[in-house]
């Protein structure tokens, strides 16, 4: 059991998720129309190009956008959580070993502290983040239960890896339950609204290419984000 | 009754029609037969498939309901924060619903998006910029305001408004020969006082071709005698066209995409007729959005520009002012603090948000320029946008919108508010007729020319 799934069938939940989020960008791009979303792209690369970095930039870095600066307690529980979801298990030391096992090669790892304080992390954030939808009335009257499903089906990797970790009841079914669930994860990222992993690149690039070309960006004058 | 003689899914396309709409005070019969009004709904979700490309398709799929755009809206902020003015929440209960269930959807659901679409939203765009997946609920709106109008559940004002724009090709009933009599008289009045002033219709090869808003003839003509007033004084060579000056778009806010890009390109083809250098709109919004940042994708032009470089008033002002065309006598400064409004329609989707404050520093005093705060990009709508101001049975909530403006602009401190846009120009004068906080407003144009240092040789001969 655990060889087939660290072995074929990890195969397939990589190449499912990877490339299933390969074509979801592929055909947000097709899926554009210069006439309809009225941004005319093609001729103006450059300053769509520019634009959509700000954009992105903005975002991405804590505290960059009057979004992230207005709501400092959310905005800090946000990055906590997606900074902990994306590094841990990238940088975890026993994710690497059978990196190297299977490929020949593994990334640096990270401390057992570090790895341990951010999947601690993930998991506080993740709860903060379902308790302001049950709070807050404008969060939860556009919450659905997809919404707290999908953040179950992401926590649920930590939850188990860490029981796993503190070899906390039997080792080996928390083991074997980490990985199911995190191929899970992996296997919904493409069909889900994970798919923002992605996606969330694609619509912020839109949106500031739109900024950079017709609402701006062409008169020399930037958006502040 | 499938579809009713004034609540139809045919736009007005003649005068008789027009007039017979327009004869339903405040669209009592019209209403009524909305309630009537059946459904297409294979037309409804056949346009979706056709019209609905990846943006938003991806927009309404990833939304991740964290509510952060809630605080963005000010339409949230002024109805007590109520969930229902959540803009996620507006547009996924909305359009999210009529694409889950494939455009079958009955008559009181439309009449719902209707509400929303007009009365929650006014397309400023606010809420695109505060929301971390990009998702612009204004841009959204303006969409479903599309579908909505082809199946004939748009407010009777608007519905009216796009007619006037086909019928007339102004949001006004202003004719051709209205609008050059208009000039002309104006021409006349005002040249006692400026010897030598004119106003030059169709003339060819002007550096300068001027396009307004419709109202201005028809309700405020001196705005066009003061846009001549300041050509003439900058030594300006200019012309307006006898067809092709109106550059409003009613339709726009109605989401009658197919009137959109016939008026505009109207307007292309008066500059092409002309082939001016450049062309320059009037102090107003969303007629510049129409014309100069929408349209060009309306009537196909692949480089997203109009024909020739089609600027904003404010644009030509602060050139005007910096390069001495006009120049300001410093003794008549505005001496008083004085705030600015931002229009979203060139500031937060133009980025005039520098040349606006250029002129400011020309004009006002050191010091007694008083920001809004939030201003620029992240300023407010001023409550009246989207068409908001002209929907009569929306007039409560339109009232309510307006509080949004008020609060920011007693927090100034500020009794003068410069609007160099018509639509928030309007929705200023109603919030001091509702709530009298004792404020006066001004577009530029008056402002300026009170201020003018004009040469010797143009100022009228004492006998
Ligand atoms: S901020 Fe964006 S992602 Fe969050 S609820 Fe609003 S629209 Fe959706
Ligand atoms: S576009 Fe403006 S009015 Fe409409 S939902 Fe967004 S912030 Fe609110
Ligand atoms: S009326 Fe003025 S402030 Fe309101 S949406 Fe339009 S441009 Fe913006």
């Amino acid at each position: 059991m655990y060889d087939f799934l660290t072995g074929p069938m990890l195969w397939v939940t990589f190449l499912v998720s990877f490339g299933g989020l390969l074509v979801r960008a592929v055909m947000y791009v097709r899926g554009l129309h210069w006439q309809l979303d009225r941004v005319a792209y093609r001729p103006n690369m450059k300053y769509g190009m520019r634009g959509g970095l700000r954009s992105i930039l903005a975002f991405i870095i804590p505290f960059k956008a009057r979004l992230w600066r207005v709501r400092p307690g959310f905005t800090i529980i946000f990055f906590a959580f997606h900074i902990g979801l994306l590094v841990t298990p990238i940088f975890l030391e026993a994710h690497n070993v059978m990196l190297s096992k299977a490929f020949g090669f593994s990334l640096p790892t990270l401390p057992t502290m570090v790895a341990d304080v951010l999947a601690w992390t993930c998991l506080v954030g993740g709860l903060f983040m379902v308790l302001r939808r049950i709070a807050f009335p404008e969060v939860r009257i556009i919450t659905t239960f997809y919404d707290y499903l999908l953040i179950v089906i992401t926590v649920m990797p930590f939850i188990t890896g860490l029981i796993a970790r503190y070899e906390m009841g039997d080792y080996n079914f928390w083991l074997m339950a980490h990985i199911i669930s995190g191929e899970i994860w992996l296997l919904c990222l493409p069909f889900t609204k994970l798919s923002h992993a992605v996606l969330f690149f694609m619509s912020r690039m839109q949106l500031g290419m739109d900024y950079g070309i017709k609402r701006g960006g062409m008169k020399g004058s930037d958006m502040a984000w | 009754m499938p579809e009713g003689i004034l609540c139809n899914k045919t736009p007005i396309n003649t005068d008789e029609q027009l007039k017979l709409t327009l004869s339903d005070k405040g669209g009592k019969q019209y209403y009524e037969e909305m309630n009537h009004l059946e459904v297409d709904s294979d037309k409804l979700w056949g346009a979706i498939q056709k019209t609905m490309k990846s943006r938003t398709k991806t927009w309404l799929e990833i939304c991740a309901h964290c509510g952060l755009c809630a605080e963005s809206c000010f339409l949230y902020q002024v109805n007590g924060r109520v969930p229902e003015q959540v803009p996620s929440y507006k547009i996924q209960s909305t359009l999210g619903v009529i694409v889950k269930k494939k455009g079958k959807v009955d008559n009181a659901f439309m009449q719902m998006c209707m509400e929303t679409a007009w009365s929650k939203c006014t397309c400023c765009n606010r809420c695109g910029m505060y929301c971390p997946h990009g998702i612009d609920m204004g841009v959204m709106f303006g969409y479903l305001r599309g579908l909505l109008y082809s199946q004939g559940f748009v407010p009777w004002e608007l519905k009216i408004g796009s007619g006037m724009h086909r019928v007339y090709r102004a949001q006004m009933d202003v004719t051709t020969e209205d609008w050059v009599d208009t000039c002309e008289w104006m021409a006349e009045e005002t040249e006692e006082e400026w010897p030598g002033l004119e106003i030059p219709i169709d003339k060819e090869d002007a550096d300068i071709m001027y396009t307004c808003n419709a109202r201005e003839p028809k309700h405020y003509p001196e705005d066009v005698a003061e846009a001549a007033i300041l050509f003439h004084v900058a030594g300006e060579n200019w012309t307006v066209p006898s067809e092709g000056w109106e550059q409003t778009s009613l339709s726009m806010f109605a989401g009658d995409w197919e009137c959109c890009k016939d008026n505009v390109q109207n307007v292309y083809d008066a500059i092409e007729r002309l082939r001016p250098k450049r062309a320059i709109g009037t102090e107003c919004g969303h007629a510049h959005r129409a014309t100069v940042i929408e349209g060009p994708y309306w009537t196909g032009r692949p480089d997203g520009q109009p024909p020739v470089p089609y600027i904003h008033y404010v644009e030509w002002l602060a050139e005007a002012l910096r390069t001495g065309k006009l120049k300001i006598d410093p003794t008549k400064r505005i001496k008083e603090p004085v705030t600015l409004q931002d229009s979203c329609n060139y500031v937060r989707n133009q980025g005039l948000k520098d040349v606006t404050r250029e002129i400011l520093s020309y004009i006002v005093e050191p010091g007694y320029f008083v920001e809004m705060a939030p201003a620029k990009e992240h300023n407010y709508c001023c409550g009246g946008g989207g068409g908001f101001n002209g929907i009569g049975i929306y007039r409560p909530q339109r009232n309510m919108a307006l509080r949004k403006k008020m609060e920011q602009i007693i927090d100034t401190g500020c009794k003068l508010v410069i609007a160099p846009c018509h639509n928030c120009w309007d929705a200023i004068r109603d919030l001091e007729e509702e709530y009298e906080i004792g404020i006066r407003w001004s577009f530029l144009k008056p402002l300026v020319i009170k201020m003018l240092d004009v040469p010797e040789h143009l100022l009228p001969k004492d006998e």
